[in-house]
């Protein structure tokens, strides 16, 4: 018997002849012969615990993380400080579940933490309703153009180049499916082409996507968008770093219809690029249409406040195929971990935060392109990120970097191949002067 | 269950009543009774045209969230506002309580709208 699996052979017997199988074998006799492996598994020999977990350790040890690298590198995904009391908290096995519990009879904490959470979204966003989180800021971005799609009865929808490209690709394979038209607006000088916006957008248009600051970096033209979106009756979305919104104008000042983002700068770790989550919030009139869970404040029997899953009818197992989405879960811990830090910052911390990575991130474009070898790719007022380019081939600059322990920038030419050697970089409020120093010295011996 | 006299009515459950042009539609008691505790309704907005059998609302309960269809062709020049915050109105009064008001652009159509005797007969089969 193995120390793990608690069957003896005997049992394996006695469930075998009460299903009427001479041998484990027998169970795959459905499935084809040319399918069938007639060897055993190539697998190596068995090791103890202590050789494991020592060889599992040594494969680790290939890796290098964030805690080996000074990391210059964004495009989604962020390097921002994480207290520690987010981990503290949020591993507490009260709430550390693989699932999130909702039935308000048991879950009181978890229900009044996705609350809180929701609360805070709408603070931050300015927007009237959050629902619970979404997979990631994609997902969210697409649960967001299917709301639009859904209220308008429309069936296109306008997306700005200068989204997340990752984002929409997602967009692209969902809407593939759902016969909806995506168009995409060019860019100029690394913002959407508000020229190009008005000529794509008209009566099919259901929704219009733009990310703010967009991909680059760059604060986009959002109230010339907006403008443009509602005289043609469209919604706007607004994809959003929920980080610069300790600065900037709210969407919601912007007259956002839907404000979707990734979250996981806010509190979770860079996970190897997921779980993360994805909020979303909207204002009241579209409220029906949002999908996914909401929690809402209630009253029990004794009248004591409770918190309680609310608004049902907008999922799918009550709207059945004329609910908005198939989602009915959210990405509860990561959740949790985002309220816990928006609380343990609250308003000035996280305008500290914001402030802190313009500072530093406008410091590090200053210093890199003093001396003329590198030079801003574009000419735009910027968050934390910013983009540069050289004669230098972006993938150089990069493997040099990492000789020096720097993680680089993301280089752009992948996705945006008329911007040939152009690297986009990211400074959050974790970088210091030093290490800012230390990057414009690097490159400009490459 | 309630039927009354003065109405026509739909397969799908909508009662209209007429007044010279104008069509007041709501949905029927058989319908409010099977749907059960109504929780949203869905209005659409005024000075959409639509078509007979398209779907003008969508009334959610506890337990199904149900489309209902124009009995008759025409612009929506009215709706029952009352509703968004009191959709339960339906619950109590079915017959008082209309969700939108149709200038009808083919009167005629109402001929192909049952009358109460029909329609409870129309029930009695749905049972």
């Amino acid at each position: 018997m193995h120390r793990y699996i608690p069957n003896t052979e005997a049992d394996e017997r006695l469930m075998l002849d009460s299903i009427g199988a001479q041998s484990i074998e027998d169970l795959f006799t459905d499935i084809p012969k040319n399918l069938q492996l007639d060897r055993d598994l190539d697998l190596p020999q068995p090791m103890s615990e202590l050789e494991l977990s020592t060889h599992m350790k040594e494969l680790s040890k290939k890796n290098k993380n964030i805690e080996d690298l000074v990391c210059f590198l964004g495009a989604g995904a962020y390097d921002h400080y994480i207290p520690s009391i987010v981990k503290h908290l949020a591993m507490r096995s009260e709430f550390y579940t693989a699932y999130t519990p909702y039935q308000p009879e048991i879950s009181q904490g978890t229900l009044q933490a996705i609350f809180e959470y929701q609360t805070m979204i709408c603070n931050l966003t300015g927007m009237e309703v959050s629902n619970a989180s979404m997979y990631d800021g994609a997902t969210a971005c697409v649960e967001a153009a299917m709301m639009t799609i859904e209220s308008t009865r429309r069936n296109s929808i306008v997306v700005s180049s200068t989204v997340h490209p990752e984002v929409r690709k997602v967009i692209k394979s969902y809407m593939r499916f759902r016969d909806v038209k995506v168009l995409e607006v060019d860019m100029a000088g690394g913002v959407t082409d508000l020229e190009k916006l008005k000529s794509l957008i008209d009566k099919d248009t259901a929704g219009v996507i733009i990310q703010n600051p967009n991909f680059f970096g760059i604060i986009e033209d959002l109230a010339e968008v907006e403008k443009i979106t509602h005289e043609n009756k469209s919604l706007l979305i607004n994809y959003v770093d929920p980080i610069s919104l300790g600065i900037l104008k709210s969407p919601s000042e912007y007259g956002a219809d839907i404000v979707v983002g990734e979250g996981q700068s806010l509190g979770n770790s860079l996970n190897f690029g997921g779980p993360y989550l994805g909020f979303m919030a909207t204002t009241s009139k579209l409220m029906r249409k949002m999908p996914g869970r909401i929690v809402g404040q209630s009253n029990d029997v004794d009248g004591k406040r409770a918190f309680v899953l609310t608004l049902q009818a907008r999922e799918q197992h009550i709207r059945r195929y004329k609910a908005t989405s198939n989602i009915c879960s959210n990405q509860g811990l990561n959740a949790l971990m985002a309220a816990i830090y928006m609380t343990t910052l609250g308003k000035k911390g996280l305008r500290e935060v914001a402030m802190q990575c313009v500072q530093k991130a406008h410091y590090a474009m200053d210093k890199i392109t003093e001396s003329g070898k590198f030079k801003p790719l574009f000419n735009k007022p910027f968050f934390k990120e910013f983009a540069i380019t050289s004669s230098i081939e972006a993938e150089k600059i990069n493997n040099e970097l990492l000789n020096h322990n720097i993680l680089g920038g993301y280089q752009l030419e992948k996705v945006y191949p008329e911007l040939k050697n152009g690297l986009l970089l990211c400074v959050t409020e974790k970088r210091t002067k030093e290490q800012i120093d230390k990057l414009a010295q690097v490159l400009e011996v490459i | 269950m309630e039927v009354r006299n003065d109405l026509y009515y739909s397969n799908d459950h909508e009662w209209v009543s007429v007044e010279g042009n104008k069509a007041y539609v709501g949905i029927t008691d058989f319908a409010q009774h099977s749907l059960g505790e109504i929780v949203y309704v869905e209005l659409p907005e005024v000075g959409d045209e639509l078509s007979a059998g398209d779907v003008f609302s969508v009334i959610e309960s506890v337990k199904a969230a149900s489309d209902s269809y124009m009995p008759v062709s025409g612009k929506i020049i009215e709706v029952n506002e009352e509703l968004s915050d009191s959709p339960q109105l339906i619950n109590e009064d079915p017959y008082g309580n209309w969700i939108v008001v149709v200038e009808m652009s083919d009167k005629s159509e109402l001929d192909d709208l049952m009358n109460a005797e029909q329609y409870e007969e129309f029930c009695s089969k749905e049972d």
